[in-house]
């Protein structure tokens, strides 16, 4: 029985986010229809997170396994939002 | 502009318009054509680091999705390019294809947007007189008028489209 390379061990204990970046050419309304059309976000939080990306710079949108940040990372692209993953 | 009729969004094109829009558009398909060049920063913004701080990551997650990614962006050029007349006219489109439009005209805007050096505190009408100032025949004078128009037009379909 091999033992486990500890190095290799991802870190567990930190979930993965999606993080949505400002951006100067992207319409305030059209990030907003995203987050409510990707993730079924009620407008009123699409809104806020919308703002955050907006004031803050940037906004986590979703969190969890690394492979469904990826995967809402390539969505978020294919409308054309600035998208990272990142550990939180 | 579109406007709400029913269950659709519906603009009207002159000429012009469908002319000004149909070659922005072109020339988006023109840039998806071939594999993403990476020194163009229009790529660069339409094609994001997913792992900024780690390139190797990054490498790895463009080898399973950026072929997907150029593919979807050209097709949904291509559909406008379709739908929309070189004469213009009308232009009907149900949710599934205003979806299409709206992914394809943020990316038209995204590659001119970073080409003209748009920036979070530019004010496009500013920019606009800067450059007739400068110089009434220079291209950027025209880009930034199709820059604008893009964004009113674009506007005019997310408001049309969620009201």
């Amino acid at each position: 029985m091999e033992t486990p390379d500890v190095e290799e061990v991802p870190d567990l204990d930190r979930a993965w986010v999606t993080v949505v970046w400002n951006d100067p050419v992207n319409l305030m309304s059209y990030v907003t229809w995203v987050f409510q059309k990707l993730f079924g976000y009620s407008r009123d939080r699409a809104e806020q997170l919308m703002l955050d990306v907006h004031q803050k710079g940037r906004a986590i949108v979703s969190s969890g396994a690394r492979e469904r940040m990826e995967y809402d990372a390539s969505r978020l692209h294919g409308y054309g939002l600035w998208a990272t993953v990142d550990q939180s | 502009m579109f406007s709400r009729s029913g269950e659709q969004c519906v603009a009207r094109f002159n000429a012009q318009e469908a002319q000004v829009l149909r070659q922005c558009v072109a020339e988006l398909a023109a840039l998806l054509s071939d594999a993403p060049s990476r020194d163009d920063p229009a790529v660069e913004r339409l094609f994001p680091d997913v792992y900024p701080e780690d390139p190797v990551e990054t490498e790895e997650f463009r080898r399973f999705t950026e072929e997907d990614l150029r593919s979807a962006k050209l097709e949904q050029a291509k559909t406008v390019l379709s739908d929309l007349l070189e004469a213009g006219g009308e232009v009907r489109l149900g949710e599934p294809e205003a979806d299409v439009w709206l992914r394809a005209l943020t990316d038209v805007r995204l590659a001119l947007g970073t080409r003209l050096g748009i920036a979070d505190d530019t004010d496009i009408e500013e920019e606009l007189d800067e450059a007739v100032l400068k110089d009434p025949t220079s291209p950027r004078v025209g880009q930034i008028s199709v820059y604008a128009y893009l964004s009113f037009l674009q506007e005019s379909l997310v408001d049309a489209l969620t009201t």
